[in-house]
């Protein structure tokens, strides 16, 4: 039952040498045999090489190596499909990248390793990151572990189902205009989207520049603290990473004393968010969120983010338009899968056709043309300076509130194949979690609770979404902390846990 | 959006489309096209565009050689190779 524990329990038992990290990996790949037949999170796992860090940590345990040195030292932790890991495939769920493998480790995973963490697996997405439930997946659709019918989110549904079914104690992925933070709702974990310029991108593979994070699932608060912790920090080979020192968010986490933890903090609702429309449970679980905080010592006001409605828009002007350029290095000349033509833009143009799904040419294209000669203005231009007065909403906000509540999604998550024929309605899924990336704060959503359940639909779990100050994390996390420990939402295990 | 032409756009974008691909993606696109003009109607007068979030400029790092990726590593993944180089097909005749 190792699979069950939370990466701060299992470390404790090794710790107090009740365990191993053999027997921990063990309990992980003989429950993801059992159950991923029907989750299909993992699109691959190397078992060979996963037992050789597994045994490593349990010689660096036997030699006297501390958690306090090696924080997750002997913690299984999965990969979403777009992280480079050494030797390992790497493939983005999609054909094109055809049988590669990774020449290096990407910084997270260089962080993850010296912390002591057994990196293993390969965890499906929706292509190239885009789309909110993996069914753009050119390899297969995970299902959500609460109801093998329902999608468990996206673009990181791998990394939130692996999570939610017990099969890795954590698991990395990305959030662009919400992949982490998205998922983690529908599946009942926790995710976070840090700050833009928090964790190094280098090994990332890029799908919009402006906008793309890496981020943890964790089964609780603490979790999530501590691996943000290890995978921030400045580094070199990432322009966009800040210099600046990480804070102590375990630290932080300790502030939260007493009956009333969040007395002198306070948390905003934006009214524009409080649309007509809102899923009456969704809604329902908000309003006791708000009671919860209330009880907690926080106090609940009114904000405004006056452009909210043009979020999406912006989004899918800008998101597009970078991934276009991006995506433009996956040519069938260097890497990846190749159909020959007889001169190199036929050769382009076969392989990209043969080899991108139907979602990524849908961006690729819409972001070409709002790029193009004559759009550029209408489109890109005027895409950015929304971004501008999306922005200064959220610091004006800020200036009053220490963060801002919302639902994660709009609804619990919906059925296989519901909304893949309509790429509009599936866009605006993400209505709530677009902004944060689009103003490069910070963002977590943990469990709030469950639909009641029905004839057709078991209960499904419910986000609550914080979004913090540009390097808030500190706050986002205490608030997160305060409200979980509170409820215990994260103490439900879905039925394939 | 009777100006977006799929055919010379995915043209741009080197990817080659199907007929069905073209009148399916051309129709998804125009209304996606549909859905964002909403930005129209905002006053963006005077508004600075973000490029990022947090912008840092001229990051450099110290002019000093680091080791790359070894050749052959580098050239591990190619689809066609020969004599240490990337293969593609002829540009000139």
């Amino acid at each position: 039952m190792l699979h069950r524990l939370t990466i701060s329990e299992l470390t404790g038992r090794l710790a107090r040498r009740e365990c191993t990290a053999q027997s921990a990996l063990r309990a992980c790949f003989d429950h993801l045999t059992q159950v991923d037949g029907q989750v299909r999170a993992f699109m691959s796992y190397d078992v060979t090489d996963a037992y050789a860090q597994a045994e490593a940590a349990d010689r660096d345990l036997a030699a006297g190596v501390t958690h306090a040195q090696k924080p997750l030292l002997g913690v299984p932790i999965a990969l979403k499909d777009l992280l480079a890991h050494r030797g390992q495939p790497l493939n983005c769920s999609s054909k094109i990248l055809g049988n590669y493998r990774s020449p290096y480790d990407a910084t997270v995973v260089e962080k993850l390793k010296a912390a002591g963490a057994v990196v293993f697996g390969r965890l499906n997405m929706d292509e190239f990151a885009m789309g909110s439930s993996t069914e753009t997946s050119a390899f297969q659709t995970t299902l959500n572990p609460w109801d093998l019918t329902r999608i468990p989110g996206g673009s990181s549904g791998g990394c939130a189902a692996s999570v939610a079914a017990n099969m890795a104690f954590a698991s990395i992925g990305s959030d662009t205009g919400g992949s982490i933070r998205q998922p983690a709702a529908l599946c009942g974990v926790v995710g976070v989207k840090p700050t833009y310029g928090l964790v190094s991108r280098y090994g990332l593979t890029a799908f919009a520049s402006s906008l793309d994070q890496i981020g943890p699932f964790a089964k609780d608060v603490h979790d999530a603290a501590l691996l943000t912790q290890v995978i921030a920090g400045h580094d070199p080979r990432d322009s966009t990473s800040i210099p600046q020192p990480v804070p102590d968010y375990l630290a932080a986490l300790a502030k939260n004393t007493g009956p009333q933890p969040l007395k002198g903090l306070k948390l905003g609702l934006a009214k524009e968010y409080m649309i007509g429309g809102l899923d009456h449970e969704v809604d329902a679980a908000m309003q006791a969120a708000v009671k919860q905080y209330q009880a907690l010592g926080a106090e609940v006001v009114e904000v405004s983010l006056p452009h909210s409605d043009y979020a999406a828009a912006t989004y899918y002007i800008i998101a597009p338009a970078e991934a276009s350029a991006n995506l433009a290095r996956f040519d069938g000349v260097r890497y990846g899968a190749r159909v020959d033509g007889r001169d190199p833009a036929e050769l382009n143009a076969k392989t990209r056709g043969a080899g991108f799904g139907a979602e990524v040419k849908r961006r690729i294209i819409l972001g070409t043309y709002v790029l193009s000669s004559g759009y550029y203005d209408a489109y890109y231009l005027r895409a950015q300076k929304v971004r501008t007065l999306i922005r200064q909403d959220f610091l004006k906000a800020f200036e009053t509130v220490d963060a801002i509540l919302t639902p994660t999604t709009p609804t619990a998550a919906f059925k296989v194949g519901e909304k893949s024929d309509d790429p509009l309605q599936m866009y605006l899924s993400d209505i709530f979690t677009i902004s944060c990336n689009l103003a490069g704060i910070c963002g977590i959503s943990v469990p709030c609770g469950f639909t009641k359940p029905t004839e057709t639909a078991p209960r499904l779990p419910l986000g609550l979404q914080l979004l913090g100050k540009p390097f808030g994390e500190e706050t986002m996390f205490r608030l997160a902390h305060a409200y979980e420990q509170s409820t215990g939402w994260h103490h439900e295990r879905s039925p394939l846990g | 959006m009777s100006d977006f032409n799929i055919h010379y756009v995915a043209k741009l974008a080197r990817i080659e489309l199907s007929p069905d691909e073209e009148t399916k993606l051309g129709t998804q696109l125009g209304n996606i096209l549909g859905y964002i003009a909403k930005l129209k109607e905002v006053d963006v007068t005077g508004v600075e565009p973000t490029a990022h979030a947090f912008p840092l400029v001229n990051v450099t790092r110290p002019d000093e050689a680091t080791g790359s990726l070894p050749h052959d590593e580098a050239l591990a993944n190619a689809p066609a190779k020969a004599g240490g180089l990337f293969v593609m097909p002829k540009i000139v005749e």
